[in-house]
């Protein structure tokens, strides 16, 4: 049962922060998914979890230890990583990829045991990659490769998965065989898992607690129906949403209001959709290849007015 | 462990006869042409102290050509592994021996050893050799974040500053210049049992504990981030990696000077017979780049004798255009 601490943590790179005063807690059994706009520091809060970003104030606990008091392997031994985009660019097969997950247990010296080959040949039946496990992973698919890593984080057998991103590019399919996969680890195996994702449905339909970071901090955190309320994601992304019922599942379902572009219709006026959280302000952008629903608009200034260069 | 397709389990057992033919075949060639069977008979005959052929052959094959041949293997494999290794730490299909400036150092050590009178060039280029990368090494950790991308940036840029040097170094002392040129291009003319036992040790030590890192590689060559994820201390295997291939780069450079090529090909085709596996790939590279050096210094010797070609050209020469086919095939 394996509880992971962030205590008031700060984050960042060289003289730019990322996060502060992050305050927040993931508890075995659970997918917590951390959510918000591009470079609200979702990455950066995993890449940290992961202790390959040391946190420049606050402490990260891992069953009450701070990450940075266990050496690299120890580390590697609890927690297990996902990343986000790993290009697998080696030739390798499947197979070999996924044992190197057991380096932490076994060490980078002594040939695997049966307990590795155990842990290994589970990895590859988890993630359904028993018949490519010949396979060099540069002949692989998207979503292949994505199980890939997966599977090479759960022969690390860690209490604490992390995944940045584990749906980027892949399709329909794919995203709720990963996501499903990611919940039986949590659920079944009482793994704790944290997962960084774009999709707020994906989030509200797989995650049972969820974290929505803005403007360097945690804006919110609960169950996806608590989190994803219209106000709280307008405050997060500067857009307007509705949030409905999932007709089968209950779970929210954020449906944004968004600009749409029309084609080529120039120089007339926006008629926005009827918004249910605020009146319709319609406003004339300057040149109109561009509309931009008024909420969202003036949620967020910067993006108020799209100025176009006229053609010479 | 991983099971390994038939096709490439004759692999090295294959490789290794035809090396040993090769080998054979080798220490006949040459101004007194010797068969097969009449250089094992003179091989042997030195081994069980029976002289079963003529002195002069047995003189032939183990004082001029064997220590010759042993030392164009040892040469190859050294190089073929550092360069393998290099490939997988640095993420880069071009990186070779020479890519954090071994060869830069080495040339300018043996360039001052020329210049001062022609004494311990092979120390000096050792030496050259180690000193180069070792800056490099520091210079690259001192710019913040050590990573892969500071060690090849910081490479180039001493690389030219040193070539720089030995160019100044060979105009000002214009009598040596054609000594310097022809170390500079590579050659095992007139290299016998004292160069072989001075290198091989330390290429058999590097290429060894670069075997020994295979698994820290297989995980470098899949991204610094995720190795480090899986608990891979990042600064200590990148200096294992950087220490062992500097020293068989070291020694390989010092015994036969500048020879191109063999450490980027070898390990390319190695990775398209059997994959990047390093366990295996470390130890095929080295098998390769022997085997290629051996045929290089070969044809360099034979081809238009009496005169002695510098095998460098000659790899440079058949290198460039092989390695170019085997992109094109993709």
């Amino acid at each position: 049962m394996t509880i992971l601490h962030i205590n008031d943590v700060k984050l960042g790179y060289e003289g730019q922060k990322v996060l502060e005063r992050l305050q927040l807690t993931a508890q075995a059994g659970r997918v917590l998914a951390l959510t918000g706009p591009n470079g609200a520091g979702k990455t950066t809060l995993l890449r940290a979890l992961a202790r390959l970003l040391r946190p420049q104030g606050g402490a990260i606990l891992v069953d009450g230890r701070d990450v940075w008091s266990l050496s690299t392997r120890e580390a590697a031994q609890r927690i297990g990583l996902v990343p986000q985009g790993e290009a697998l660019e080696w030739p390798l097969t499947v197979e070999q990829v996924v044992a190197l997950g057991r380096a932490p247990h076994r060490g980078w010296f002594l040939p695997l045991s049966s307990k590795d080959q155990q842990a290994i040949e589970y990895a590859l039946a988890e993630t359904g990659l028993r018949a490519l496990r010949a396979r060099p992973v540069t002949a692989l698919s998207g979503g292949e490769r994505q199980r890939v890593l997966i599977a090479r984080a759960l022969a690390q057998e860690p209490s604490v998965l992390l995944l940045d991103e584990p749906t980027a590019h892949l399709d329909l399919h794919y995203q709720g065989a990963v996501l499903g996969l990611v919940q039986r680890l949590a659920h079944e195996c009482d793994m704790t898992v944290v997962v960084s994702l774009h999709d707020l449905n994906l989030a509200a339909l797989y995650a049972d607690r969820v974290a929505l970071l803005a403007d360097e901090r945690l804006l919110a955190e609960g169950t996806p129906a608590e989190v994803f309320t219209p106000e709280l994601l307008e405050a997060a992304y500067g857009v307007a949403v509705s949030v409905e019922q999932h007709p089968i599942y209950g779970t929210p379902l954020i449906m944004p209001l968004l600009t749409r572009v029309p084609a080529s219709t120039p120089a007339e006026e926006v008629v926005p959709p009827a918004s249910p959280t605020r009146a319709a302000n319609p406003q004339r952008s300057t040149h109109t290849a561009r509309q931009r629903h008024p909420a969202a608009a003036s949620a967020s200034p910067a993006l108020a007015e799209v100025v176009c260069h006229e053609p010479n | 462990m991983t099971s390994v397709p038939l096709a490439r389990r004759g692999l090295f057992s294959g490789l290794l006869l035809a090396l040993a033919v090769v080998l054979i075949l080798s220490l006949g060639l040459g101004a007194v042409a010797i068969p097969p069977g009449r250089v094992i008979a003179a091989l042997l005959a030195r081994v069980q102290g029976i002289p079963t052929v003529a002195a002069t052959e047995i003189t032939i094959v183990w004082d001029l050509r064997l220590a010759r041949a042993l030392l164009a293997l040892v040469v190859g494999g050294g190089l073929a592994a550092a360069g393998a290794a290099y490939q997988a730490l640095f993420r880069n299909p071009l990186a070779d021996p020479f890519v954090i400036g071994a060869s830069g150092g080495a040339a300018l050590g043996a360039t001052l050893a020329i210049a001062l009178g022609g004494i311990l060039v092979m120390p000096a280029a050792f030496l050259g050799a180690l000193g180069a990368t070792a800056l490099v090494y520091t210079l690259a950790q001192a710019g913040g974040r050590p990573s892969a991308v500071n060690l090849l940036l910081a490479g180039a840029a001493l690389s030219t500053l040193i070539s720089a040097l030995v160019s100044l170094l060979m105009v000002l002392n214009d009598r040596s210049l054609h000594e310097v040129f022809a170390w500079l291009m590579g050659s095992f003319s007139g290299r016998s049992w004292p160069h072989l036992a001075a290198a091989a040790p330390a290429v058999v030590v590097g290429v060894a504990m670069l075997w020994a890192m295979a698994r820290p590689l297989d995980a470098l060559a899949l991204g610094e981030e995720s190795a480090s994820s899986l608990g891979l201390n990042l600064t200590w295997a990148r200096t294992a990696i950087v220490a062992a291939a500097t020293l068989a780069t070291a020694a390989a450079v010092a015994s036969g000077g500048i020879i191109g090529f063999i450490g980027l090909l070898a390990p390319h085709m190695a990775r398209r017979l059997d994959g990047g596996l390093h366990w295996r790939l470390i130890p095929l590279s080295a098998l390769l780049g022997a085997f290629l050096l051996l045929l290089a210094d070969d044809l360099a010797r034979t081809i238009v004798a009496p005169v002695e070609l510098p095998v460098g050209v000659l790899t440079a020469l058949l290198g460039a255009p092989f390695f170019l086919w085997l992109l094109k095939r993709g």
